[in-house]
């Protein structure tokens, strides 16, 4: 009896320490000019020094998966290393005539609508390798997009643990009620990415979540 | 004559098109799809009794974005589904289950789709549904 007790305490503080070392992927995932760069370079910085990729003002300037090794988060003592996977914001409609509307030359749009086309379908593709992902909203936009919920339901039904981020709560216009009333059974975080504001809320939800991969 | 591709684009011409869930509850997911495209691709805005599993919702994403570019004209697409608010209690759930077991897929919800030269938006909020076109 006693060196069953024993061999358990052993095997589960084995099984905690090698499962602590295993990098965790950690997906951004959402509509195109949400945050989720600006978050995963918050997040990054912060624990690297270095960013992960670039941000804009134009629509889909993430256009192929961005990735960061060992990202190291440590949160109240304890902590978890994280494969930081930024990805392409999902959109149903890409026109390259939008992006002429920030000065961007014609053949520069088709370009990069192009791209932007391939970067959905990457994005899509690499929903099955994440162990847990965080949804990237603009708090300041509409919550009831069918892409959001698209995205959500490809996450619940591959069994992948979910937190809702609803970004940009220094503007005006944010309003982060709107956000939890539209996806009632998850977890909302309100934050901004772009000041750093009420990210230790956001690391607590990631650490509780980590727990739940499976 | 025109080809329909040359079509897309304008206002003049589209079509509402009503799809009863039977016309797709035999297909595998990519008959669904390709079946759903083409009738977006024709021009139509399509009505669907029913709604596509989020895998299928998805693919359907990918395809359209695999489309733009090398069909002229075509954008990508819009799509909303209309369905329950998911707040029917346990009971409530279960009696959905049952029924749609039976049915063989959400007959209750509606899954509007329509070619993004044509539709603007779907704008939505729990209790409305907006349907912008193009001008």
């Amino acid at each position: 009896m006693v060196i069953k007790i024993f061999r358990n305490f052993f095997k589960r503080i084995f099984s905690n320490i090698f499962k602590n070392k295993k990098e965790i992927k950690l997906g951004f995932y959402g509509p195109p000019n949400a945050g989720k760069t600006s978050l995963a370079n918050r997040i990054c910085k912060d624990f690297t020094g270095e960013e992960i990729g670039k941000v804009s003002k134009i629509p889909h300037e993430t256009r192929s998966i961005q990735f960061k090794e060992r990202v190291e988060i440590n949160y109240k003592g304890k902590t978890i290393i994280f494969k930081m996977i930024d990805t392409p914001g999902i959109a149903t409609r890409i026109d390259y005539e939008k992006f002429l509307k920030y000065k961007i030359k014609k053949k520069e749009a088709k370009k990069r609508a192009k791209e932007a086309t391939q970067g959905v379908i990457e994005s899509i593709k690499w929903l099955d390798d994440m162990d847990l992902v965080v949804i990237v909203l603009d708090s300041t936009e509409n919550p009831y997009n069918q892409v959001n919920i698209t995205i959500i339901g490809n996450l619940v039904a591959r069994k992948i643990p979910v937190l809702i981020v609803a970004n940009k709560v220094d503007l005006k216009k944010s309003d982060i009620k709107k956000i939890e009333a539209a996806f009632p059974e998850y977890e909302v975080v309100g934050i901004s990415a772009k000041y750093g504001k009420n990210l230790e809320e956001f690391y607590e939800s990631i650490f509780k979540l980590s727990k739940k991969i499976k | 004559m025109k080809k329909k591709s040359e079509n897309l684009g304008r206002i003049k011409g589209f079509s509402i098109q009503f799809l009863p869930y039977s016309e797709i509850r035999d297909l595998n997911s990519n008959e669904r799809i390709r079946k759903i495209l083409k009738i977006v691709l024709g021009n139509n805005i399509l009505i669907l009794q029913g709604k596509l599993t989020a895998e299928e919702e998805a693919r359907l994403i990918g395809d359209t974005m695999a489309m733009i570019g090398y069909v002229k004209n075509f954008k990508g697409i819009e799509l909303a589904v209309i369905s329950g608010n998911g707040n029917e209690g346990f009971f409530g759930r279960m009696k959905k289950g049952i029924v749609n077991s039976l049915s063989g897929g959400d007959l209750g919800a509606i899954t509007i789709i329509g070619p993004a030269t044509i539709v603007k938006e779907i704008k939505r909020n729990p209790k409305k549904i907006e349907l912008l076109l193009n001008r």
